[in-house]
């Protein structure tokens, strides 16, 4: 007898290529996928099941369907796809809310894995080099994904506390970055002329698409309980990442970056959040050392090998994009 | 084109006197020398169809443009023998500009040989690789984003020469400085910019081959070119999880934890050490087990004589002091030169805390004894440098 998934945010790429793999998986015999709106690619042996995590319906899905393992990974980053900030933020916080009370209520339910992010812990000139586990952020996120994430991990505390028999899994990813990943970041990357904070030279840190696939079924298949940064080996700075990536880029002060991500997201060109700004203008680093120690995962991409997995798909055939002018 | 402007030129150049001009000219008569003279004057207006008949074809235009200038003048017998010799020069010319390829070659090999030395062939190509991997991003970065290649090869290449020949660094007491582990040097801060940093990672590098971390203020972070040079140099936030980290890891730390308060302290006050910050990095060190390195820096206090301060102006722009020097800002970018005082660093006998177990970091008396402990070892070491030296600037 196998275990039963029930995956939130199926909807979404990533969501619905995890749900795919874990079905895939022997240890693993149903996975149910949940969303409001229908995945759109192939879903595979996943059932979908239409249910809005912001109403309690949820706790029917799972008392129906024995779920004994939940993966959330319906915390999303960005509200353009949400239709607006408003709705994002109910879809992150309440639906979360929804689903762990779901979970309390529920005599199946063994295992939770959350997908957080290294988000939470911000970007601050006041940040160590490398956050581990037990380090919050400087300064308390006050608005957007961050703020979001951080109530998120808050309510999944809550709940770790409340139910000491279920055992809670928090990944905490860093930028996933690949060929397939649509997120802020790399929307970032994929402009034609990368525009970079004047005189700061951040960090930056990825987990290739794939390793993010594979820590979060390690985690629901092994169910270890903590917490775990989860990122690629090594560290690479923006000024690198550019020039790897063989585009333009232009320095702007920040003010002016700032004002340009705005004019973006109005013209829905980028998702550029002003967190997101912090993060091009500090970065952030996160250890990875129990990632290895207590969750026993190794990924199989380093920092700069699931960036070069990245720009590979951006350049076909290893021709450098020629003035940025093949994006409109 | 050319030939037309030639040939407008022409008609005023040719006057001077006493040029020894071309066989035929001033011959005979005075009267084409004085006429030549008149020309001069109106050169300009006598070039200036010029330009316009160039439109159409040149070879008709240049004789037409000398024929107009000279019925102009009414002087017909000057203006035909003048087209030939130009003509003429255009056809000398082209032949004698230029250098030989073999020359530039040569040349350009001698310029090589002269930067580069014996092996130029060698170390050019080693610089052309060093560009084409900067320009590509083909280089490592650690977790702390310390450029190792670009502060080898162009920070300490650049702080070099401001190190040997300007404030011509003394350096003692090298043999302090373990080979390898984890070790904290602590030092004196001085100087108004914090130079005295920079010159003590150089001298650290080119003695030992280690390279030293500095712990820097989040200041240093927040300032932009400042705070991606600094990530690259090496150095990353004075806080206690960083120093652990790097301390366990097994690099060289440097810490100055006057801080600002030493750094920009007024040049009355020189030499005097101030407080200590609050023993954070005692601490580090006493729960890493690592040895401190009492390190003595004299002559970075005279590089720039603090004597005045702008509190209003530091606090609207966020920074700790708005310094004010005999040359700053008085002289602008001149004022910007240190002072060429004589620097001696003296590394004094390491400060062992492995002796405590980690549990003993915790006991803020003991942390503030080292601290003291530390501390008086440097303003020691300070007075006796002082005592020692002839002058500033010897």
């Amino acid at each position: 007898m196998g275990r039963v998934v029930l995956v939130t945010g199926i909807s979404r790429d990533i969501g619905r290529r995890f749900a795919r793999a874990a079905a895939g998986d022997p240890s693993i015999d149903r996975v149910i996928g949940v969303d409001v709106v229908p995945p759109r690619g192939d879903i595979g042996d996943v059932s979908f099941v239409r249910a809005d995590i912001r109403n309690p319906v949820i706790a029917k899905v799972i008392a129906k369907e024995d779920v004994d393992t939940v993966v959330h990974m319906s915390v999303i980053a960005t509200p353009g796809s949400a239709g607006g900030r408003g709705t994002m933020k109910e879809l992150n916080v309440i639906g979360s809310m929804q689903l762990l009370a779901a979970c309390q209520k529920s005599t199946t339910v063994e295992r939770l894995v959350v997908k957080s992010t290294t988000t939470v812990y911000g970007s601050s000139p006041r940040d160590p080099a490398m956050f581990t586990e037990d380090m919050g952020p400087k300064r308390l996120p006050s608005s957007g994904y961050g703020k979001d994430v951080f109530e998120v991990e808050g309510y999944v505390r809550g709940f770790a506390r409340r139910r000491p028999d279920v055992d809670v899994t928090m990944i905490r990813a860093a930028n996933v970055i690949g060929p397939h990943v649509s997120s802020p970041l790399t929307n970032y990357f994929r402009l034609p002329v990368v525009p970079r904070v004047l005189g700061f030279d951040p960090r930056l840190q990825f987990l290739h698409e794939d390793d993010l696939l594979r820590v979060l079924r390690h985690a629901a298949v092994s169910g270890i309980p903590g917490t775990f940064n989860v990122a690629g080996d090594g560290l690479m700075t923006l000024s690198q990442a550019v020039r790897r990536l063989g585009r333009p880029s232009v320095a702007l002060p920040s003010f002016a970056v700032g004002r340009l991500g705005a004019t973006m997201r109005q013209a829905r060109i980028s998702d550029f959040s002003p967190e997101q700004l912090g993060f091009l203008t500090y970065g952030r680093g996160v250890d990875t050392t129990r990632m290895r120690s207590e969750l026993g995962f190794e990924p199989r991409f380093t920092t700069a090998e699931a960036f070069a997995d990245f720009c590979r798909e951006l350049s076909p055939a290893g021709s450098r994009p020629t003035q940025g002018a093949g994006r409109a | 084109m050319p030939e037309e402007a030639r040939n407008g030129t022409q008609d005023a150049v040719v006057i001077p006197i006493g040029t020894g001009g071309r066989p035929g000219r001033g011959s005979g008569s005075a009267r084409p020398s004085s006429a030549a003279r008149n020309l001069a004057p109106s050169a300009k207006s006598a070039s200036k169809p010029a330009p316009k008949s160039s439109a159409k074809s040149s070879g008709k235009s240049s004789a037409k443009s000398s024929t107009k200038s000279s019925t102009k003048k009414a002087q017909p017998p000057r203006a035909e023998p003048e087209a030939a010799p130009t003509q003429q020069q255009t056809a000398e010319t082209p032949p004698t500009t230029g250098i030989p390829v073999g020359e530039w070659l040569s040349a350009l090999q001698g310029a090589a040989h002269e930067v580069f030395g014996d092996d130029w062939e060698r170390r050019l190509a080693e610089l052309m690789a060093f560009v084409r991997r900067r320009l590509e991003g083909d280089y490592e970065v650690d977790d702390y984003g310390f450029d190792r290649e670009l502060t080898e090869r162009f920070f300490m290449a650049a702080l070099r020469p401001i190190a040997q020949k300007w404030f011509r660094l003394e350096v003692r007491g090298l043999e302090n400085i373990p080979a390898e582990g984890g070790a904290l040097v602590v030092s004196n801060h001085s100087g108004t910019v914090p130079l005295d940093g920079l010159m003590t990672m150089l001298t650290v590098h080119d003695h030992t081959g280690r390279f030293l971390r500095p712990l820097g203020a989040d200041l240093v972070f927040r300032l932009p070119v400042v705070s991606s040079l600094a990530r690259k140099g090496g150095a990353t936030l004075a806080c206690i999880e960083d120093a652990e980290r790097m301390l366990s890891g097994g690099d060289l730390v440097g810490v100055w934890p006057e801080g600002f308060k030493g750094i920009g302290k007024p040049f009355s006050e020189r030499y005097k050490l101030q407080r200590f910050g609050r023993g954070g990095f005692v601490s580090a060190a006493l729960r890493t087990g690592v040895p401190i390195i009492p390190l003595s820096v004299v002559g970075a206090e005279e590089i720039y004589p603090l004597v005045g301060n702008v509190p209003s102006l530091a606090r609207l722009l966020g920074v700790p002091y708005i310094p004010i020097t005999p040359f700053f800002p008085w002289l602008g970018p001149l004022g910007l030169v240190p002072l060429p005082s004589k620097w001696i660093l003296e590394f004094g006998e390491p400060i062992r805390t492995d002796s405590y177990d980690s549990a003993e970091a915790e006991d803020p008396m003991l942390v503030f004894n080292v601290t003291d402990q530390v501390r008086e070892t440097i303003q020691h070491t300070l007075f006796d440098l002082l005592r020692e030296r002839d002058g500033v600037f010897s």
